[in-house]
This record gives structure tokens, C-alpha cells and sequence, in this order.
């Protein structure tokens, strides 16, 4: 068998892996990796910064449902990853991440970039590879994308040494057998715990589903429609589970938790059966947790058997893959009588909408929400982390899965506009918007550089309030006003826009907030950068403070209606009221 | 309520592992008791036994992280009663004459040990046992003067 260097057989693999398209940076040990990139039809998009690259694989991932790949050297370019590879393990990503490392004969002497890079990443990734010699390579890629992508998905590093890649071996693609994986690659269904769910399911009188992220892992979403429109179930989303199912359905309660509307928080909180499908009980979720659906006996449905009982404890705990999992409970679950229970949501759905107070500034809950009208609901939207996010996660309807690309558990500003990027190379036909902060824009800025190279017709919308938003209002909550660093400087991003030859809009009148999205919206050839001057000091209501229970929320809509002066918000439309109510 | 748990673990016998496994206990806050690690009849197989302090919910929080480790292939919760332990015990002791040398082998004696080593001022103590018995070794040899201790922490089978 001929030989081949330990680079080309790293490409031979990643072809055989479906892999079309890497995100990286080249350096000193790994430009023999670059080289045969170079000499492959494999796309390489050279980024700014190579958190832009693990972000970009991240919100690739998230959007196609395929494995994203980033590179970096060793050393810095090794740590720079470090956070989007973080990023990637707290929200479940399958990414495979690929760093340099100096020559095996040389680690552990500090060698000039050299970081113990599978040390600094053990936490926070689902497995790793130290390559050693280049007849180990096969096996390590092989293996890092069947757990990246099986299971509970998440991010894989493979440590190249460069002497492994320039050296040669015979190239085989082998077998995959890994003894401490199989039973979490595809756990075996307790066909009688799934069928004492059902009953309690049958039994219950004020049942809620409670659907993460893992129904879009899974790609278990119409099996959850089914679920829901057979038993006629209420369905509410963890933040990562918005898309799952789609806003537009009568039975959607939309997002809970922190920042979730009131009435489903209530509905949550009154509930007797909680039946979490594919979600973590996050303590952005759950507040606190000894109160987070009290009344409620609890069915958890997850592929992974350590999300069980890790904040909260459950009755019906199923260990399954999401998908499977649902089949078996459609074909046994019967019904529930919840005519009763969707009058009394419609009820509070009426006395609790969400809303906000008219301002003279743009507020960014009213631009979201033109965003939202402009795109139907049909476009992939990141954001990055803060009020932006959680307005985007209230204000835009989402009804498609795989359609919000955002950090949920680690919360990483700068997320938004490399996910974005990521999000427009995985699905080249959508519109792909970025919803951000100045604050977190400004975090990963440099990647407008990236999607202007390839003229990426990404849009970024940035509500700019030259404030850390989020931090202020807990300020001003906890705080007594004390706004301990989190002005910002301006910034004039319609000019730092064209510096990197996208288009800059800004836009001060909401009179211009819909003309600048349409034209956003036409522009196909390049990025487009609007730079809303919004409100500087808007809250984000509804919130329940961290650590306090569902049904003590601030900023309720009673306490805001007091001070008059409310505007409307899209989830009491009368139609979707009447359709509830009918039951 | 924390109690003290054991854990025995079948692990791939590859470098990194103990660092994995050692990490994600103290990452998620456990408190590591004592550890031990080497290779089982498969040389490609290591089994470790761990005992933590946990009380229920956390051991088997415990347990589920451990599994997660893909290095990880197998994890059992040893019970009381349904599992033999050891452990090895290294201890010197002051001994000012040969009468108390003598009386120390004695006391060693009593517990199944023997005397690993003498010298003019000390004697060391070697004795195997399950953790309860060295922990009663240990409270009589104490009121002699011990001036160093070592223990392997436990290995266990099951019966």
C-alpha cells in the first residue's frame, strides 16, 4: 500500500467525513495541514481571529446539522479557540477542532508556542486526541467526529504534533469499536419507562412540555408536533430550543425561565405534569430550583443519563435518543383531557402579555420585531449575548428549527457575527441575520473582514445603547445605579463598516427602522452593517431575578402598566387567543 | 448526608485517562478520598478505584460524569458487604530500646502485620487490611509516636 504523509491522510479523512469546508488560521506547525488543504478541493475560510473560527464552525453546526471544523496552530492560536470550543460543550455542538502542537520530541520543554493544549481543553470537551505518529491519525478523526456528532453531541480536539503530520504511514480508514462509547452513542429505550410516562401523560390534568435543544439534535421536531397536537399539549422552549416548535402554533407558550414570558412562567409554575424533552433544567430555566414546578410531577426525557437529576429531581426519567424516544411515547399515549387547562392559559395569556412602554429613541424590541415581520420568521438569526438576545428570543417569531443561533449556556459575547458567518456558509440560500449589542459586537468585530472577503450577504442589526445593557439594568436592579464600567464609547459602525467594504446603514428615527431591514434585505452581494441608535437605558421585562421562583417575576405586566403608555406585543394576536381557547 | 462511596472503574489503560478522570471529579466538586490505578488482567484495561464523599444525589452524579468519559468503559458503586477492600500501610514508629521494638511487634502482630524494617530509634510497620482495621492500627500505634504514614488507599474487588 503506498504511503501517505499524516497531513494528506488528516484530508483523505475529513472527506470521508462529508467535510467540504474548514474555518482557521495556519501557523508554524501547522502549515503542513494548510499545505494539503491547500492542495485539496476542501474550502478553507481564513478568519480574523481563531474564536471567529471555532464560532463559525459552532453556528455552521447549529444551522446545517453537520459537524463544523476549525484549525488553529499551537500556542495562542491553540488558546484563542479555547473559548469557542467552550462555547460549543455548554450548548451541545458537535464541532471538531483541529490544532497544531510542536514536534513530539520537544513537548514539555516550553517550547516556543507551545501550550499543553489538550490539558487547558479537557474540561471542556467531549473527548480529545494527542496524535503521536501518523498511523494514529486515521483512527483519532474517525473517532472524533462519530462522538461529535453521536450521543449528546460536542466538541472533539485532535492535538497534531507537526512531525505526525509530516511523516508517513499507510492509509486505511478504520472500523469504528470504541468499548466506553457505544451504550452513549445510542442508549437502549426502557420500553417500561417510556410506557409509565404515557400514562402519567393520560393521567395528567395541567400538563406542559418543556423542549430543548436536544429535539433540534435529534431533528425530532415533527415528532414533537405530533406529541403536542395529539395530546393537545402546551409547548414551551428553552432559549435553545426556540424553532423546535414553531411560535406560530396555537399550543406554543414561546420561551420560559429568566427572561420567558409571564404566562408561561405561571402556566409552569401552576402545571402537574412538567415533561421535559431534550433540556438541561438550566438554572436560567429552572430559578430556583426546589420551586421550578412545584405542583408537578416531572417526566425527562434525555440522551444523556447525566442531565438527569443534576438540578432537578425527576419521576419519569427516560435515557434515549429524543427522536426514538417521542416514537415509542406517540404510539402509546392516549390523550389527556386539557380544555380546562388551555382556557386558563388563554386566560393569562390575556391578563400577562408581554409589553413595552413607548419611547422617544428606537427601542430594539420594536426593531426585533419588524426584523421578524420583514422575515416572516423564517430566517436564521444570531445574536450575540445580553438584553439583544433575550429581546430576540421574546420579540422575533420563530417557527423554523435550526433558525436561532445563539450561546445559551456559556453566554459568549461576540458569539453573534462569526456564528452568523458560520450559519451563511452552512445554509448558502438563507437569510442570515446577526441581532446584536454594541458591547458584543464589538467583541469579535473583526470578522466583518471575513464575510466581506466572501461577500456574504450576512446582516447585522446592532441595537447600539453604548452600554453593557444586560449588566446596567442588573446595576441598576442591584446595584443602585452604580454603573461600574459598562459605558461604552461610541462607536460610529456605519464607518467601520465601509472600512471593510460592507454597507453601513444608520439609522436614529423609527420612521427608518423598516426601510433600513428592506433594504438590508435586498442587498446580496456583501454584508450589511445597521447601526440602530436605540434607548439607552431599556430594560428587558418580563425577569425573574436569579434565584427567586417562577411565579415572582419584576417588571410583570401590571407593574408596567401602571406607569401607562404600553405598547403591543405580536403574542396576543386575537386569532391565536380564540384558537386557544377553543381548546 | 456525605458519606464515603467506593467507585470501581474499568478505564482504557492509555496515558491522559487518570488526568480525565481525576479533573472531572474535582471539576464538579467531589472530594476524592483516595484513588488507586493499575492495569487488570487485560493489559489494555486499567481499573481504578475511587472513594469520594457524597451523599446520594451526588454520587450519582458521580457515577453518570464518569460515564460520559469516553476512556470510561465500565462503572460500579462497590456496596457495603458485597465487596473485599485492602489497602497497604507504611508506618514508622518510635521505639527507644528493644523492649519496645518487641512490643510493637506484638501490637503489629495482633493486626495480621509484621515489621518491614528496625533501626535503633524507630521500627516500620507494614500491615494489609480493609480500611476499618488499619484505621484501629493506627489509634493504637499513635499513643507510641508515629512519626511518618503512609497509605495506598483502597483497592476493592467484588465478592
Amino acid at each position: 500500500m503506498a504511503k501517505l504523509k499524516g497531513a494528506q491522510i488528516l484530508i483523505e479523512c475529513l472527506k470521508r467525513e462529508g467535510v467540504n469546508l474548514v474555518f482557521g488560521i495556519p501557523g508554524g506547525v501547522n502549515l503542513p495541514t494548510f499545505d494539503a488543504l491547500y492542495k485539496s478541493d476542501i474550502q478553507v475560510i481564513l478568519t480574523v481571529h481563531e474564536q471567529g473560527a471555532a464560532h463559525m464552525a459552532d453556528g455552521y453546526a447549529r444551522a446545517s446539522g453537520k459537524v463544523g471544523v476549525c484549525l488553529a496552530t499551537s500556542g495562542p492560536g491553540a488558546t484563542n479557540l479555547v473559548t469557542g470550543i467552550a462555547n460549543a460543550f455548554m450548548d451541545s455542538i458537535p464541532i471538531v477542532a483541529i490544532t497544531g502542537q510542536v514536534r513530539t520530541s520537544v513537548i514539555g520543554n516550553d517550547a516556543f508556542q507551545e501550550v499543553d493544549t489538550i490539558g487547558i481543553t479537557r474540561p471542556i470537551t467531549k473527548h480529545s486526541y494527542l496524535v503521536k505518529r501518523p498511523e494514529e491519525i486515521a483512527r483519532a478523526v474517525r473517532e472524533a467526529f462519530h462522538i461529535a456528532r453521536t450521543g449528546r453531541p460536542g466538541p472533539v480536539l485532535i492535538d497534531l504534533p507537526v512531525d505526525s503530520t509530516v511523516g508517513e504511514a499507510e492509509f486505511e480508514y478504520p472500523e469504528i469499536n470504541i468499548r466506553g462509547y457505544k451504550l452513549q452513542a445510542r442508549p437502549k429505550v426502557d420500553p417500561e419507562a417510556v410506557r409509565r410516562a404515557a400514562e402519567a401523560i393520560g393521567k395528567a390534568k395541567r400538563p406542559v412540555i418543556y423542549a430543548g435543544a436536544g429535539v433540534l439534535h435529534a431533528g425530532a421536531w415533527a415528532e414533537l408536533a405530533e406529541l403536542a397536537h395529539t395530546t393537545r399539549i402546551p409547548v414551551t422552549t428553552s432559549l435553545l430550543g426556540l424553532g423546535g416548535f414553531p411560535e406560530t402554533d396555537p399550543l406554543s407558550l414561546g420561551m420560559l425561565g429568566m427572561h420567558g414570558f409571564e404566562y408561561t412562567n405561571y402556566a409552569v409554575a401552576q402545571c402537574d405534569l412538567l415533561i421535559g424533552i431534550g433540556a438541561r433544567f438550566d438554572d436560567r430555566v429552572t430559578g430556583k430550583p426546589d420551586e421550578f414546578a412545584k405542583q408537578a410531577k416531572k417526566i425527562h426525557v434525555d440522551v444523556d443519563p447525566s442531565s438527569i437529576n443534576k438540578t432537578v429531581l425527576v419521576d419519569y426519567p427516560i435515557v434515549g435518543d429524543v427522536k426514538e424516544v417521542l416514537q415509542q411515547l406517540n404510539r402509546l399515549v392516549k390523550a389527556p383531557d386539557t380544555s380546562e387547562w388551555l382556557k386558563t392559559i388563554a386566560e393569562m395569556r390575556r391578563k400577562y402579555p408581554l409589553m413595552y412602554k413607548e419611547k422617544t429613541k428606537i427601542l430594539p424590541q420594536y426593531i426585533i420585531q419588524q426584523i421578524s415581520e420583514a422575515t416572516q420568521g423564517n430566517a436564521i438569526i444570531a445574536t450575540g449575548v445580553g438584553q439583544h438576545q433575550m429581546w430576540t428570543a421574546q420579540f422575533y417569531q420563530f417557527n423554523a428549527p435550526r433558525s436561532l443561533i445563539t450561546s445559551g449556556g456559556l453566554g459568549t459575547m461576540g458569539f453573534g457575527l462569526p456564528a452568523a458567518i458560520g450559519a451563511q456558509f452552512g445554509r448558502p440560500d438563507a437569510v442570515v441575520w446577526d441581532i446584536d449589542g454594541d458591547g458584543s459586537f464589538q467583541m469579535t468585530a473583526q470578522e466583518l473582514a471575513t464575510a466581506a472577503q466572501h461577500k456574504l450577504p450576512v446582516k447585522i442589526a446592532i441595537m447600539n445603547n453604548s452600554f453593557h445593557g444586560m449588566v446596567r439594568q442588573w446595576q441598576d436592579l442591584f446595584y443602585e445605579g452604580r454603573y461600574a464600567s459598562t459605558r461604552l464609547n461610541p462607536v460610529d459602525f456605519m464607518r467601520l463598516a465601509e472600512a471593510n467594504h460592507c454597507v453601513g446603514i444608520r439609522v436614529e428615527q423609527k420612521a427608518d427602522v423598516r426601510p433600513a431591514i428592506d433594504r438590508a434585505m435586498q442587498i446580496t452581494d456583501r454584508p450589511t452593517v445597521i447601526d440602530f441608535m436605540v434607548e439607552q437605558k431599556e430594560d428587558c421585562w418580563p425577569m425573574i431575578a436569579p434565584g427567586k421562583p417562577h411565579n415572582e417575576m419584576l417588571g410583570t405586566y401590571e407593574t408596567l402598566k401602571k406607569d401607562g403608555g404600553l405598547a403591543q406585543h405580536r403574542h396576543v394576536a386575537p386569532d391565536e387567543e380564540s384558537k386557544l381557547s377553543l381548546g | 448526608m456525605a458519606e464515603k462511596h467506593t467507585i470501581s472503574c474499568l478505564v482504557e489503560n492509555h496515558f491522559g485517562v487518570l488526568a480525565r478522570v481525576a479533573g472531572l471529579i474535582s471539576a464538579r466538586g467531589f472530594n476524592i478520598d483516595s484513588l488507586t490505578v493499575s492495569t487488570t488482567e487485560d493489559p489494555t484495561v486499567s481499573r481504578m478505584t475511587i472513594v469520594v464523599d457524597a451523599d446520594a444525589q451526588k454520587l450519582e452524579q458521580v457515577k453518570s460524569q464518569l460515564g460520559r468519559l469516553i476512556d470510561v468503559i465500565d462503572v460500579q458503586e462497590l456496596r457495603e458487604q458485597q465487596f473485599i477492600d485492602r489497602e497497604l500501610l507504611l508506618a514508622r514508629v518510635s521505639s527507644a530500646n528493644g523492649a519496645m521494638a518487641a512490643k510493637l511487634e506484638a501490637l503489629a502482630k495482633r493486626f495480621g502485620a509484621r515489621l518491614a524494617d528496625k533501626t535503633d530509634r524507630s521500627v516500620v510497620i507494614e500491615a494489609a487490611g480493609d480500611t476499618k482495621t488499619l484505621d484501629q492500627l493506627v489509634e493504637q500505634l499513635r499513643p507510641h509516636g508515629i512519626t511518618k504514614l503512609v497509605r495506598t488507599g483502597r483497592v476493592a474487588l467484588e465478592k
